[in-house]
């Protein structure tokens, strides 16, 4: 059948084998997310509703489309 | 070859009177919408002679009680940027005018947030000291009620709608891997809130039927509604429900932008061989509860294939026939955007989900939640969990979380403000913008598919406007720049 062929993986820059060479500058880049991650967190602390539970009980919408 | 897929995108905002004692969310998006319109000095309402919610595109019509309503005592405007305006289901909505790109769909949707939160700036000083109305862009409220967000696209009428429905099921029940908004818990019937910790999709537990013209109840991941707003012997225009609002630039180029492909390809009849699942409802929340996204679906065949997979196989018929056809209908530069875009994320996707966390909506949601629960050793089913899922959609700007993350964006500020008050320049939107732009006063109402005019004359003068793409700049602005009134602008069309 023609199109069973067809399911071939397109694109050229899918190969699995690549990752273990990007290995090092992944966890790299892997901690320096994290870290700017942590800092987010702390500035996401400062805005986020006071009252979690009052707030996500209070949030009720009338159904639409 | 297949028509140019004009589109854009209707979303209906969440909305709540913080500080206020009686809630009333009809009363609060009246407000809210009344106090932008007010601000912007001149109001021109809509007009009801097109609607027709009721027609179904499998060729026959629903009345009586169960038709759709239109509500036409409620606020309803229509904005110099062809766009519209107006209070629907207890929701304030805003539908973006006639874009001819996903691109352009991408700009006035953010235009529309930026209309949304100068409203909500204008309603609160219109309020008592320490009552504020907020809007956001999500689509629940996490205790089983949904509102939505539709895409709509120009097809061509002479396609069958079963073909429509076949070729563009499995794609829908997909694509939320790209355009997915991510949600904590599930609100589907018969499940536990915390059985799914988090998901893919904010709309996918709300759906229930392959194919129908409900938007309400019993929603359909194919919706009927035929309401063309244009000529109905040459179109039709696709009506989408089965979308979220996204927040993310790129996950709503995305959507919009896949999308439209992939019905040009229907079109065109170029989609490859059949992907039909066996079980197309069930599948679109398989597929939003698999964080792993490793699934296997099931098709009608009986072979097996994961959603990724099943997103690879439209693009590769894509990337075919693009090379076979072009992608005029989609726009040639923006299309070749939209397929290396899809390619990349879809590559992610397969490789490291979490890298696109700075890109797709539901891995930023996903990402900071698991992040913000890991420091705090929260369950999933911790209420601060979820009020961040809710804050995330937020559209004030200090409150909103996704604004926090700065997510990659394709817009830049200056041409989002402009869409705030201009119109796209290439489908019809334009004349409507620019007509309300100079002629508002003797505008007495507007609608998706005409203008009527009171300039005096013993009746309203209609203008109808059938084909989406004329009255585009090209096409009018030596007119509208040779007339100085409305009268001119009339007689010069023969109207």
């Amino acid at each position: 059948m023609p199109e069973r062929e067809q399911r071939r993986k397109p694109a050229p820059d899918r190969h699995h084998e690549e990752v273990a060479d990007e290995q090092p500058a992944t966890s790299e880049k892997g901690e320096k997310i994290k870290a700017e991650l942590d800092d987010l967190l702390d500035e996401i602390d400062e805005v986020l509703e006071v009252n979690s539970e009052e707030f996500v009980k209070s949030y009720v919408q009338k159904g639409g489309q | 070859m297949a028509i140019r897929k004009v589109c854009g995108i209707e979303t209906e905002y969440g909305i709540v009177l913080r500080g206020g004692t009686e809630a009333n969310p009809m009363a609060s998006s009246s407000l809210l919408i009344n106090a932008y319109v007010a601000s912007l000095q001149r109001r021109v309402d809509w007009d009801f002679e097109d609607e027709s919610p009721g027609n179904d595109a499998r060729g026959y019509r629903l009345e009586g009680p169960a038709a759709p309503e239109v509500e036409t005592n409620l606020v309803n405007a229509v904005l110099t940027n062809g766009a519209r305006y107006y209070v629907d289901h207890a929701h304030p909505e805003l539908s973006t005018p006639e874009c001819a790109d996903a691109r352009e769909v991408v700009v006035w949707d953010k235009a529309a947030e930026r209309i949304l939160i100068e409203s909500m700036r204008a309603a609160s000083a219109k309020l008592p000291a320490g009552q504020q109305v907020v809007v956001y862009k999500n689509n629940s409220d996490g205790k089983g009620n949904s509102y939505g967000c539709h895409e709509n696209y120009l097809m061509d009428r002479s396609v069958p709608f079963q073909a429509i429905v076949s070729g563009i099921t499995p794609f829908f029940v997909t694509r939320q891997l790209v355009a997915g908004a991510g949600k904590v818990g599930t609100e589907a019937t018969g499940l536990a809130r915390g059985q799914v910790p988090f998901q893919l999709s904010q709309r996918a537990d709300f759906f229930e039927e392959e194919v129908g013209l409900e938007t309400t109840l019993k929603r359909p991941i194919v919706n009927t509604r035929d309401e063309p707003h244009c000529d109905a012997q040459k179109y039709r225009r696709l009506h989408v429900i089965v979308g979220d609002a996204n927040c993310s630039e790129v996950s709503t180029f995305l959507k919009v932008g896949t999308t439209a492909i992939v019905l040009a390809m229907i079109e065109d009849g170029e989609l490859g061989r059949s992907l039909r699942l066996a079980a197309p409802v069930q599948a679109l929340r398989q597929v939003s509860y698999d964080l792993d996204l490793s699934l296997l679906l099931e098709l009608a065949d009986g072979s097996r294939i994961s959603a990724l997979d099943l997103q690879w196989e439209y693009l590769t018929w894509a990337r075919k026939y693009a090379d076979a056809h072009g992608l005029e209908s989609v726009g040639e530069a923006v299309g070749a955007e939209i397929l290396a875009r899809w390619e990349a994320v879809l590559t992610a996707l397969e490789t490291d989900p979490m890298s696109l966390a700075g890109t797709l909506d539901w891995v930023a949601k996903y990402q900071l939640l698991s992040a913000y629960r890991e420091r705090d050793g929260l369950a999933w089913d911790s209420p601060r969990l979820a009020a961040m899922d809710l804050q995330y959609h937020d559209l004030r700007p200090e409150r909103s979380l996704f604004a926090r993350l700065g997510l990659e964006r394709i817009t830049d500020d200056a041409e989002v403000i402009s869409a705030m008050t201009e119109p796209p320049a290439t489908t019809r939107a334009w004349f409507r913008g620019k007509c309300l732009q100079r002629w508002a006063p003797q505008i007495v109402a507007a609608n998706w598919d005409s203008l009527v005019f009171d300039v005096n004359s013993e009746a309203l003068r209609r203008v109808p406007m059938m084909e989406p793409l004329k009255g585009t700049a090209v096409m009018v602005d030596e007119l509208l720049n040779s007339c100085d009134t409305p009268v001119e602008l009339l007689r010069q069309l023969g109207a």
